[in-house]
């Protein structure tokens, strides 16, 4: 391994190197500062005699007496069923004074692109407990459900309660033995306290050995963030394809990673995208996202949930938007949801699991789930747009129909959505409560609802009905 | 892919690598002839030719690969393998079969530097003849009929690039596709499979006004804003409106002979759900599976992006080949967006000029030369033939104004604008009947009239105006409240209403209401116009409006879509609705 003196430029997270042999593109690059202190790389361009390199701890310290050593192998992550229980730097180092990590393989955080053909469709239910996901926006294993948040917001509260209280029902029977459950947490540049948060809910419900933890925080380097996710994944598609977990794995702050991508594309001058970010940006966080999944033939399955904090609160952001065109689904958390104090403060309406329809029904939930999903889906956006109106002329100059629409709005955030963040619902409950709710609607209302359905849970006495005879009369 | 005798030429040596594109000197190259990079043979192809330097893009991943390795050109331009067995199979962007790659590679993730034939080259197939010993034949005539699948008889065709002449040999039985089965005396020899540069037009005869639908089975696609055969359309949308569920109903249900459908830069489980359904889904028209009429392309967005621009090419290559069958072919692509992304990922790397939000000038030329090779032909061989275009359209932020959706409209013909509005109150499909037009609708109304009914295009008017009627009422609404209007203007509300609850919406996952022939769709319009006229002649004779709206006989409108034997259902529905409201003076 050849070292080199010879870098001829430093520019925001980048060094240019003159170089007398191959460097391949990707490559890993040790350098060492006049200091001694040791900062790792990646080789972004590589040409007959120059290369450039991306410095994960940023470049302060480094001169041009710095020396480079090129590694001869791309970026590696060290493996093993030993990492659950540990924590470990955003680069994948132990930071919990636990032993080294003995790997069982060094695997290459670029993951390949799963083929398509070899895919398993994902669509075994996981219930989480809370009623506007399971009810509303059901996840499955080896799905990828974002969460869309804004800053100060409880996104965080949330993503643990799902860790929490996330199970399989069929497991629960002794069924899918063999297979256990494993989160994986991926920080990219929150804070300290945010992270205690996490790493005390960790502790305190016991899931720390079942769990990995990569911390790279606010004040770690912002270029490590861009191997903080694969780092985590690769770690994942090991436990799930080669050790059968099922695991779930949760990424925050992925506005924080995308904010590294635009740095590093800044400083190579490249061509911006959208607001300054990368043009490549989709391709980039399709490599992460994509690697949630199941495949044929493997027992485990990995399941994402990326946690993003919309800059202004504005979906149509590229961070947001390129998100919601590569995941399969989105959660919304809104800040007027939550200044009313519903916990958790999610908006369904806009939110969406589009693995939802293969994932319900009879044998996999229950038969009507569908139904009364979308129900209470088209209710509650009905009872949404006359909220305005009421607004500007007030309930009375409603009809009896418009302010039935209003009460199920009322009481779809109160008695459905506001479940609070300890408490674990199970899907037969989060359907009583919505058709508590349905019933409160006249029957001829319910027009997405088979009417074998009607009949078997429409609650006679819960006054939609007679109320409806009367205004009728 | 096809894999062609490579011709020897000079060996290049790789001087810089930069994602997907890398660069090299001293190749010995053409523009657009594929090239394999470095020491593990990647793919790639020459997009552009400076001096000395060649630059390639380079359809697999790069990690690892060095300056100083080897540059090898086959001499040809990226081509299509075409002949049987394109059917009922799953290909990336370069027609490399998903199933033989994880074979291959022995493993679920795709490796990289693994080739293999578009289409199986050992495979024998029963060749019938459709020629004799001195006949004469001519380029792009049908000297024989293999049975490819259960649904479709493919056509071994002369190729474009022969001249034809007098057949001295014809062949009968099995044969792999390399192997001759017709002769002529100008010593040209005909097989099964032929090739076709990806980037260029198959010859036609011309290009003729598309006079038949293709219908959907989709109310809103097919009463409202229909398609022709040979037609282009385009969806544009933001994410969650539904662009990929009509785009998969249209390869579900469309009367199309055959689909090519191309998920480009979408996500993987999207390309696995379509391989889990279609073999299991009947095709309407013939009750065979799906997937023998279905050739699927998929190159998803963590798959390499050089070949995601490409995958658009390699889908619409197919789609002509079947078209020359004569055989109308609908060609679905989702979405359209991540193509022009390529490109512009691409070009960036190029440094070239950049356009508009960074897209290549030459995305407009790009779209239109792809959009312009749908349509209804005449074929070279006398025969007639189709390629429906579909196109979805992922604009960031859900906008409609950046360069992919307008240069995409200013071509095609079929506008079905998505509404994140509608998807969020769960009316779907969410398909905005104020914005969306069709400019086929006319030149289509013949047909519908012959094959559904006479009236067909004043009911759908009628329909049209009700729904302009209640935008504009509901203008109104917003600001007063629904019980200020006169009772007739709530009245057209309550038809409104049916209009988007029963007709406009409709459920793909629901067994029954996912596919509605033409005949449902006309009916169920008729019902709602019976509820109309019933309505406002009891209105007329004093009825106050509450009551007419709270007939119990209404609200089943709702429930014609998921009604199997609906003929019946819309007839007692009828009368029914007529007698309850009749008895109310
Ligand atoms: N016609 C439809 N019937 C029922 N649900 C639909 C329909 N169209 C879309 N959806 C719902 O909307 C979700 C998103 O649709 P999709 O086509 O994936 O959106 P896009 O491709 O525009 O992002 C689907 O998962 C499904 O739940
Ligand atoms: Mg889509």
């Amino acid at each position: 391994m050849k070292e080199y003196q010879t870098i001829t430029e430093i520019s925001g997270p980048l060094v240019y190197a003159e170089v007398d042999e191959a460097i391949g593109y990707d490559e890993i690059v040790e350098i060492e500062t006049a200091q001694g202190e040791t900062l790792r790389g990646q080789v972004l361009e590589s040409s007959d005699g120059v290369v450039a390199i991306q410095v994960f701890e940023g470049t302060s310290g480094i001169d041009q007496h710095a020396s480079v050593r090129f590694l001869g192998e791309t970026m590696k992550m060290p493996v093993t069923e030993d990492l659950l229980g540990r924590v470990l730097d955003g680069s994948g180092r132990p930071i919990d004074g636990g032993p080294d990590i003995v790997p069982d393989e060094r695997q290459d955080i670029v993951g390949a692109a799963i083929n398509p053909y070899s895919r398993e469709y994902p669509e075994e239910f996981i219930e989480t407990g809370v009623s506007a996901i399971d009810g509303m926006n059901t996840l499955v294993r080896g799905q990828k459900l974002p969460i869309f948040s804004s800053s100060g917001q409880p996104h965080s509260e949330l993503a643990m309660q799902i860790a929490r209280q996330a199970s399989v029902p069929e497991e629960e029977e002794g069924e899918g033995e063999g297979s256990e459950f494993a989160v994986i947490f991926g920080a990219m540049g929150i804070t300290q306290e945010e992270a205690n948060e996490f790493m005390e809910d960790f502790e305190r419900t016991g899931a720390l050995e079942r769990s990995v933890v990569f911390m790279n925080l606010a004040d770690d380097p912002a270029v490590e963030r861009t191997v903080t996710p694969r780092m985590v994944l690769t770690t994942a598609e090991y436990l799930a394809f080669e050790k059968d977990y099922h695991v779930l794995v949760i990424l925050t702050d992925m506005t924080n990673y995308c904010e590294a991508l635009r740095e590093i594309g800044a400083a190579r001058e490249e061509v911006p995208g959208r607001r300054g970010y990368p043009g490549y940006m989709y391709t980039d966080l399709a490599q992460l996202y994509e690697r949630a999944g199941r495949i044929e033939g493997r027992e485990g399955s990995v399941t994402q949930i990326p946690i993003l904090t919309m800059p202004g609160d504005d979906d149509t952001h590229p961070i947001p938007d390129l998100t919601g065109y590569i995941t399969e689904g989105q959660i919304y958390v809104d800040p007027d949801l939550n200044s009313q104090g519903l916990q958790p403060p999610v908006n369904v309406l806009p939110s969406l699991s589009r693995l939802m329809d293969d994932g319900i029904g009879e044998g996999l939930t229950r038969a009507d789930h569908g139904d009364v999903s979308d129900q209470m889906y088209a209710a509650y956006a009905e009872g949404e747009d006359l909220r305005d109106l009421v607004n500007i002329v007030g309930r009375e100059a409603l009809s009896e129909r418009d302010n039935k629409y209003l009460d199920f709005a009322d009481r779809f955030e109160e008695e459905f959505i506001d479940q609070g963040f300890e408490t674990n619902r199970e899907l037969e409950e989060t359907l009583e409560i919505g058709w508590d709710l349905l019933s409160m609607l006249p029957k001829e209302e319910l027009n997405r609802v088979d009417e074998d359905f009607i009949e078997e849970y429409y609650r006679e006495d819960a006054g939609g009905e007679t109320e409806a005879e009367a205004t009728a009369d | 892919m096809s894999q062609t005798a490579q011709t020897v030429r000079e060996d290049g040596i790789i001087s810089s690598v930069s994602g997907p594109v890398v660069t090299a000197r001293d190749l010995d190259a053409r523009m657009n002839d594929v090239v394999y990079v470095g020491d593990e043979g990647l793919m790639g192809e020459v997009i552009e030719i400076e001096g000395d330097t060649t630059t390639i893009q380079v359809y697999e991943e790069t990690s690892g690969i060095s300056p100083g390795e080897p540059v090898e050109s086959t001499g040809e331009p990226l081509s299509v393998d075409l002949g049987p067995g394109l059917l009922d199979t799953i290909y990336d962007g370069v027609q490399r079969p998903l199933d033989v790659l994880e074979d291959k590679m022995g493993s679920p993730y795709l490796d990289r530097g693994v080739d293999a034939p578009g289409i199986e080259l050992d495979k024998e197939w029963e060749f019938e003849p459709e020629v004799e010993e001195g006949d004469v034949v001519e380029t792009g005539d049908v000297v024989g009929i293999v049975e490819e699948t259960v649904t479709i008889d493919h056509k071994v065709m002369v190729p474009p690039d022969y001249e034809g002449g007098e057949v001295v040999a014809v062949e009968s039985g099995s044969f792999t596709v390399d192997e001759t089965v017709v002769e002529l005396d100008n010593g040209e020899e005909v097989q099964m499979r032929q090739e076709w540069p990806v980037r260029e037009a198959r010859p036609t005869v011309e290009k003729k006004t598309p006079r038949t639908p293709l219908v959907s089975g989709q109310r809103i696609l097919d009463g409202l804003f229909p398609i022709a055969k040979g037609g282009t359309a385009a969806i544009p949308g933001p994410f969650g409106s539904g662009k990929t569920v009509t785009q998969h109903q249209l390869a579900k249900y469309a009367d199309a002979d055959i689909i090519i459908y191309v998920g480009c830069g979408e996500r993987g489980n999207e390309m696995t759900e379509v391989i889990d359904d279609f073999p299991e889904l009947e095709d309407p028209s013939t009750g065979n599976p799906l997937m023998a009429r279905t050739s699927l392309i998929a190159n998803t967005s963590n798959m390499p992006v050089a070949a995601r621009e490409s995958c658009v090419y390699t889908g619409i290559t197919i789609a002509e080949f079947y078209r020359d069958m004569g055989y109308d072919v609908a060609l679905m692509a989702d979405s359209t967006s991540r193509w022009a992304e390529a490109m512009r990922e691409i070009s960036s790397r190029l440094e070239e000029m950049p356009g508009e939000e960074g897209y290549p000038a030459y995305l407009a030329a790009r779209l239109s030369q792809f959009y312009e090779r749908a349509g209804y032909f005449e074929n070279v061989n006398g025969t007639e033939g189709s390629v429906s275009a579909i196109g979805a359209v992922s604009p960031p932020g859900g906008d409609f104004s950046e360069p992919v959706t307008q240069n995409t409209l200013r071509i095609v013909k079929t506008f079905w604008a998505l509404d994140a509005d509608l998807a969020e109150r769960r009316h779907f499909p969410s398909i905005n009947w104020n914005e969306s037009y069709s400019l086929y609708k006319d030149q289509l109304d013949p047909w519908f009239q012959d094959e559904v009914a006479d009236d067909w295009p004043e009911k759908r008017q009628w329909a049209v105006d009700v729904l302009d009627e209640e935008t504009e009422l509901q203008e109104i609404v917003q600001l007063v409240g629904k019980d200020a209007l006169p009772e007739d203007q709530q009245l057209t509300l309550e038809v409104a209403r049916y209009l988007r609850e029963a007709y406009l919406q409709q459920n793909a996952f629901h067994p029954v209401d996912t596919y509605c022939p033409p005949e449902k769709t006309y009916l169920m319009l008729t019902t709602i116009q019976t509820f109309n006229d019933e309505a406002f002649d009891a209105l007329e004779a004093g009825v106050p409006v509450d009551e007419i709206i709270d007939i119990d006989a209404a609200p089943n409108i709702n429930r014609i879509g998921v009604q199997e034997d609906y003929e019946e259902y819309v007839d007692e529905l009828k009368s029914e609705i007529t007698e309850q409201l009749r008895s109310l003076y």
